[in-house]
């Protein structure tokens, strides 16, 4: 296992709920990133936020880490959940709700 | 680098030719669309299994030549 992936692997390890993304959950840098954001924060979860951005080796490892060759990336309880588009989808069928519920994973404050 | 919508879709299609392929662009250039794939071929997958199967026959251009594709799955009815 390389260093990046087992970096990757110590955050998603570490966090409840972790969303990689382009920019902050303030200042989101990439459309799909925002809509991300905007999902997590109307679940009223808490969450940890990695901007690739800041960091290139995270930003090409994550993309191997799941197999998966898009950001933003949500990852809930060790899990890749999936991009912003399944983000979408679950949450307007109320799957990510009830996924997060299952998960018993913290509320924001 | 943008891409033609029918070059999408000739490529979902050729990795799944059951495939119904609706694609819209989203904005007008060339860059930013929405595909509705419905195939067979996602029958007992999950969503991230489904898209994989999408991002696979879209060859590696997803995430680089590709970057503003939104993509949504379903098995025909």
């Amino acid at each position: 296992m390389s260093d990046t992936n087992e970096r990757i692997s110590n955050i998603v390890e570490s966090n409840d709920v972790v969303l990689f993304m382009k920019g902050t959950p303030l200042f989101p840098q990439c459309g799909f990133s925002s809509r991300a954001v905007q999902i997590l924060d109307h679940c009223g979860v808490a969450y940890e936020s990695v901007d690739v951005l800041q960091d290139m080796d995270i930003r090409q490892g994550i993309k191997s880490f799941s197999d998966w060759p898009t950001i933003p990336q949500l990852y809930v309880k060790g899990e890749f959940v999936g991009g912003s588009d399944i983000m979408m989808e679950m949450y307007q069928a109320g799957e990510l709700q009830q996924l997060l519920d299952e998960k018993d994973v913290a509320k924001a404050e | 680098m943008p891409m033609p919508a029918a070059e999408i879709e000739a490529l979902i299609k050729a990795a799944l030719p059951d495939a119904t392929v609706e694609i819209e662009a989203l904005v007008d250039d060339g860059d930013h669309y929405l595909a509705r794939v419905t195939s067979a071929a996602f029958a007992g997958k999950n969503r991230v299994q489904q898209h994989k199967l999408v991002y696979e026959a879209l060859g590696g251009r997803m995430g680089g030549e590709l970057h503003a594709l939104q993509l949504q799955t379903s098995v025909p009815n």
